[in-house]
């Protein structure tokens, strides 16, 4: 068969399609469950690093070991043991109109769309009772959904830490809410004072002689949308609709 | 056997896919801010063009003239899906570090180009390393940079720190243009200019010849 011919080409195109379509799915296929595992393990990294506990060189999973992880009614603020938390889903779960309730547009300022009925959190624990508590947060900020955690002290006001695992802000400007110095600045900020939530990110730099500076935190520069959805989605979650209920069980030890 | 070895060694220096070619510069520029990432990257980028060199040279008497650029695309496009498989399943932060870079050693001039150029006329083994060659080419100048970068930009050479610098409390002044993409833009310049400087067939001729300023007294 002559190489130009059209039969050969479309022999030759349909022939190599196949092939490499076969090895590539075969290569998608056999390396799923080590692909899981690493994403899995990645999550559980994140988890441990925005509460501020990370060790490094030490096994992820045996860090892991010490937190515990629990469903929350949203509804309710308690506990629920409806479902086993460690199959749950929670993202799939917000994409479910049977597990989850869609947010009117006032109540929706993280741009959310829909909230999953249950909210996976983590808590750690010690001797003395609650050490930390780690919630979940996701909020809209410039281009797509910021996925990440907030983790708060035992006195459930200071928070611990904040950390996204997931977004596609643009790198250098919205980017920087990876910046670890960035993130460090949360630390030790009073989330809620005597009237509520205080806490929120503002535009620029924080005054630090000012009334209410321990609950700012600074904007980051030429990212003012970012900034934004990161104020939003803190506020959201940590507010009425979002763990405020939860938490104030939580304080009571009625969770 | 010194033919394999001028194919293998011969685009390290004298034919270098980056500094004579010019071929590849956006992921030289993308991921040579640290060491690690830019070996890897490296590590990814040989493996594709060795091996599409090889399953190119090995069809290539059965390749249609009129779709052979689309083939050989086919072929590479598989190659990376499959380093990218295997990245995420055995080194999962590096990957996310070399983000969509994997993805686009697809459109890495120097694999196309060596399909193109050599795999299409040459025997498959010969066709391996000259993959293999322009490879390590590429590797060679990549690691140059990120030595570089990494250690000015971040005072570390693969991770460990050898320069304290100054925002944890040493002596060393971080240069945060090092990890900026222009830096590399520079280094390879330079790169440039000194291979050029011991190799000088590799000077091109020039274009044009600016003439010289005319002047007042001759225009009158």
């Amino acid at each position: 068969m002559a190489n130009e011919s059209v039969t050969k080409t479309f022999v030759v195109a349909l022939t190599l399609c196949i092939v490499c379509a076969v090895v590539v799915s075969s290569a998608a296929v056999s390396l799923r469950p080590a692909q899981e595992a690493n994403k899995l393990l990645d999550l559980k990294t994140n988890i441990l690093a925005s509460a501020g506990l990370l060790e490094e060189g030490v096994d992820v999973e045996t860090q892991f070991e010490k937190i515990s992880v629990k469903l929350v009614d949203m509804e309710t603020g308690r506990y629920t043991t409806e479902v086993d938390a460690d199959t749950y889903d929670q993202r799939k779960a917000s994409g479910n109109p049977s597990l989850s309730v869609a947010l009117s547009a006032s109540e929706d300022i993280a741009k959310i769309k829909r909230r999953a009925n249950f909210a996976k959190v983590y808590v750690v624990e010690n001797a003395q009772g609650l050490e930390k508590v780690i919630l979940p947060i996701k909020g809209y900020g410039l281009w797509s959904t910021l996925y990440g955690f907030i983790a708060l002290e035992s006195d459930l006001k200071t928070v611990a830490g904040i950390g996204f695992y997931e977004h596609t802000e643009t790198p250098g400007l919205g980017g920087e809410v990876d910046n670890p110095k960035w993130k460090a600045s949360w630390v030790g900020k009073r989330a809620y004072d005597s009237d509520g939530l205080a806490l929120e990110v503002i535009k620029g730099k924080v005054d630090l002689a000012r009334a209410g500076a321990d609950s700012q935190i600074d904007g980051l520069a030429g990212a003012t949308l970012t900034t934004k959805g990161v104020d939003n989605l803190v506020k959201y979650w940590l507010g009425q609709q979002g763990f405020k209920p939860f938490i104030d069980n939580l304080k009571t030890g009625e969770a | 056997m010194s033919k394999t070895k001028d194919i293998l060694l011969d685009p390290i220096a004298s034919n270098n896919p980056i500094a004579l070619q010019i071929l590849g510069i956006c992921s030289a520029l993308a991921v040579t801010t640290s060491m690690k990432v830019a070996f890897v990257m490296c590590l990814a980028l040989t493996i594709v063009s060795a091996f599409s060199n090889l399953f190119v040279s090995l069809i290539r008497h059965h390749i249609p003239n009129s779709i052979r650029i689309i083939v050989q695309m086919t072929i590479i496009a598989s190659l990376v899906i499959m380093v990218d498989q295997v990245l995420k399943a055995v080194a999962y932060d590096i990957s996310k570090q070399l983000s969509v870079f994997v993805g686009l050693i697809i459109t890495n001039c120097i694999v196309m180009g060596r399909c193109e150029a050599f795999a299409m006329k040459n025997p498959p083994l010969p066709s391996f390393y000259d993959g293999i060659g322009n490879g390590i080419g590429y590797s060679v100048i990549l690691m140059l940079l990120a030595f570089i970068r990494e250690l000015l930009g971040a005072g570390k050479i693969w991770g460990f720190q050898v320069l304290p610098v100054s925002t944890e409390g040493g002596w060393y002044i971080a240069n945060g243009m090092m990890l900026m993409p222009p830096s590399a833009f520079f280094l390879i310049g330079l790169f440039i200019w000194a291979l050029r400087a011991w190799k000088t067939e590799q000077v091109e001729q020039p274009d044009f010849k600016i003439t010289a300023n005319s002047r007042q007294s001759e225009v009158a």
